[in-house]
This record gives C-alpha cells, structure tokens and sequence, in this order.
C-alpha cells in the first residue's frame, strides 16, 4: 500500500511537470544562463575562470534548485489535494519524501547532467568535471530535502517567496561549502575525497531527518 | 463499521468560538446534515472531525478510541470532499481518480475508475483535461472519486453546489443508496435534501443546527 502510494505519488509529479514543462525549464535554463553569463562578463582569463568555476557552477545550481521550489507545494495547497494526502492512510512522511524525490529528478538531476557541459566553459580539466557531477549527485538531493521544509514552513504566507530563500539559503550553505570545496581540492590536488564524504554523510541525515519535518511544517501550514 | 462520537467540540477562530459546543453521533445506516448561516463553522467543524484542523476543546471518538489513536484505521474508512476539489487541473478525469486512488494507498483499475465516472454522467469525457471542464463537472469528478474510495463515512462539505437540476436528483439517489447499504453520511447543505432510498421511500436526514455561541 505504501510502496504504490510512493510511487503513484512521483509518478504524477512527473506527469504534471510534462505537462507544464515551462515550470521545469525554467530552472534549467536559468541554470545554464548564470552559468554562461559568467564567463562572457570576466573575460576569457582562464586561471580566473578555473578558480571561481566551482561556486559559479554551486550558486547557479543553487539559486535554479530555488526557483521550483516555492511550487512545491502550492499547488497541492491550492487544490485541496495537499488535504487528500494528509488524510491519507498512508503515512505522510512517505507522501512528502516522494515530493522531494519529484523535485530532486525534476530540478536536481537536469543540473547534475548539464554541470559537465556548462564546466567546459570555464576550463574545468576532465577529472575536476568528474568531481563537479559527485558532488552535485551527492549535494543537490540535499538541497531538495532542506528546500521541501522551507517550503512547507512558508506555505501559505503572504511574499512566501521571499522568506522561504531568507530561511533556506543560510542552510545551504554548507552544501555549497563543501560542494564548492570538492572540486577546488581536486582541481589543487588534494583529493576531494574528505568533501564528497562530508556530503554524503548530510545527505544520509537529511533523506530520514526531513520528511518528518516537512510533514510537520504541513500540518501546522494546513490546520488555520 | 462506522462509529464517530463527538462530545461538546467547540472551535475558535481568533480566539473567538464560532459556534456553540457541538455533540452527535453518528453511525453506520445515518445521514446527518449539518446547518448553520454563512460563517457559522460548518466547514472548519467538518475540518476538525477530518483531523485536518485541530479542535479548541471537546473530543472526537471513533469506534470508541479517542481520534489521535486510530487516525489511519479512521482515514482509510472515510472520504472527504471539501470546498477545493482536490483535482489536478492538467490531468484527465481518468487521471485524476487513478492517482487519488494510489495516493490513498487503493488500487483502482482503470475500468473501476471509468464505472465510476459514469456513474456521474462523465462517459466520454474521461479523457479531457480538467481544464476544459465545466465546474459541475468538475464537482462531478470530485464525487466520483469520494465513490472509488469504498469508505463508509463520506464527509462532504457542500456536495450539490454547481450541479445541474439532473445531478443533485441523481446525486441524491446515490447518497441514498450508500446509506442503505450500511454506509454513514455526514453534509453540509442549506437546501433541505431528500435522499431516496433504492427499494421506494426516502432516508431519514438528520439534522443538526450550528447555534451561534452564547
């Protein structure tokens, strides 16, 4: 019951989001915009290029992972279905960990995909682009999970949009720092097995920890 | 089987109760339709005994345990219909009924879901996007969901709204029936509602009145 319920659940985000592709290029596009723009205002010093290229390519990856996530629940919200999977049987952390899993393949794994293609520009070497995709991998499901909360939190108010990046940002940030930090110490020769670590180990806490939270930022969102 | 007590729930909105305590019960064979002006709570009342919202005193028993304790057992036996439908707009009504259905852990073949929408007169238009339908098709869709639930209580704020003179007579038929075949019913409507049972004669409504608080 709960295994069809998870997977009926992802199964309709992804029908939804075919069917209003905008909403999910938008953040693809505005991924690969910011990262384009960057080169083509510093110029094309490529020592430059090389040193900023892996917090461009975080903060881009960021900021786009942001941009889905005020709809994240919105539009549950507004329909009522947001009060059908809460009077589900079905446990609602379950319903809320497949939203982010929704959310991670609709707006994280574009990003992973397109990193590579998008380091080119900045002269990331080979095995730097290898460290840019783990890390992303291991980062960008994370920055799902925390996002979900927020939006959950700020579901409902007014300007929500605003708040849910004054809460969510500062708890990216680690995120960014070591997301950012793998592919600066593999690009300086350090090895950036300790960063990818350090991210793994957020996302084993994050992928148990946040369906709890989210499901009760939810119901504190719902009962007004 | 269906067993709801409510003893003397009272809700508050900004700290100001909307309505005098409420108690009833309600068990498997009964219809009760909950009246009140506009504003009085009936809907935030329909909340409470959902568990969407929280009560500001009283309690709520289902089969005799008090409602926090069997919340899931209760969710799976009942249906809820409020005032947003619940529907996803891009997705067809066949779409729509599917996925409730999995969300709501059931499973529902595609034929049960079809049976069920023309059953609400939607035959043939299965297959549209919600979008281009007409809000009493709409609510038409948002019933036949609450049907492919196979729930003995259905909880349904407002049920005849946007329905056309045909549906509320047919969608009353229907209420009929769920009670004659030992389901519950709990409604909110101000039009007095005569629900016609299958083998001749009408179902006794009851009624309960939100009183403003004193």
């Amino acid at each position: 019951m709960n295994q069809r319920a998870f997977w009926g659940l992802v199964q309709r985000e992804w029908r939804l989001a075919m069917r209003r592709k905008s909403e999910v290029l938008t953040g693809v596009f505005f991924f690969v915009v910011v990262a384009a723009l960057f080169p083509l205002g510093i110029g094309p010093e490529m020592d430059t290029l090389r040193r900023i290229a892996p917090g461009v390519l975080w903060i881009g990856a960021l900021l786009a992972s942001m941009l889905a996530l005020q709809r994240l629940f919105e539009h549950d919200w507004r329909d009522g279905t947001l009060e059908q999977m809460l009077l589900s049987p079905v446990p609602l952390p379950l319903l809320t960990a497949a939203k982010m899993l929704a959310h991670w393949g609709l707006s994280g794994v574009p990003l992973v995909l397109l990193a590579p293609v998008l380091g080119l520009q900045f002269d990331l070497p080979p095995e730097a682009l290898g460290t840019l995709v783990l890390a992303l991998a291991l980062g960008t499901p994370v920055l799902s999970c925390i996002g979900a909360i927020g939006a959950a939190l700020t579901l409902g108010v007014r300007g929500g949009g605003v708040l849910l990046s004054l809460l969510v940002l500062p708890l990216f940030v680690p995120v960014l720092v070591f997301g950012a930090g793998a592919v600066e110490a593999q690009v300086s020769g350090l090895g950036a097995q300790a960063h990818l670590s350090i991210l793994a180990a957020m996302l084993l806490i994050a992928i148990p920890c946040a369906p709890f939270a989210c499901s009760a930022a939810l119901r504190i969102a719902l009962d007004a | 089987m269906v067993d709801l007590q409510v003893s003397q729930v009272v809700c508050e909105r900004g700290a100001r109760p909307l309505f005098a305590p409420v108690s009833f019960s309600l068990g498997a064979g009964q219809a009760l339709q909950l009246e009140g002006a506009n504003g009085r709570g009936k809907t935030t009342l329909l909340r409470v005994l959902c568990g969407l919202a929280t009560a500001h005193g009283g309690e709520v028993r289902w089969q005799g345990a008090p409602m926090a304790q069997v919340r899931a057992d209760f969710h799976r036996q009942m249906a809820y219909l409020g005032h947003a439908l619940a529907l996803k707009e891009e997705l067809s009504a066949l779409e729509n009924l599917c996925t409730d259905a999995a969300l709501a852990g059931l499973e529902l073949s595609v034929a049960q879901a079809r049976e069920a929408l023309s059953r609400m007169g939607l035959r043939g238009r299965e297959h549209l996007p919600l979008r281009v339908l007409s809000q009493g098709q709409k609510r038409r869709t948002a019933l036949a969901r609450v049907m492919t639930r196979r729930a003995p209580l259905w909880i349904l704020d407002e049920p005849f709204v946007a329905l056309d003179a045909q549906a509320v007579e047919h969608l009353c038929r229907l209420l009929g029936h769920h009670v004659a075949q030992g389901g519950a019913l709990l409604f909110t409507s101000h039009q007095p509602v005569a629900l016609p049972l299958p083998g001749g004669g009408f179902c006794a409504v009851e009624h309960l009145t939100l009183e403003p608080h004193p």
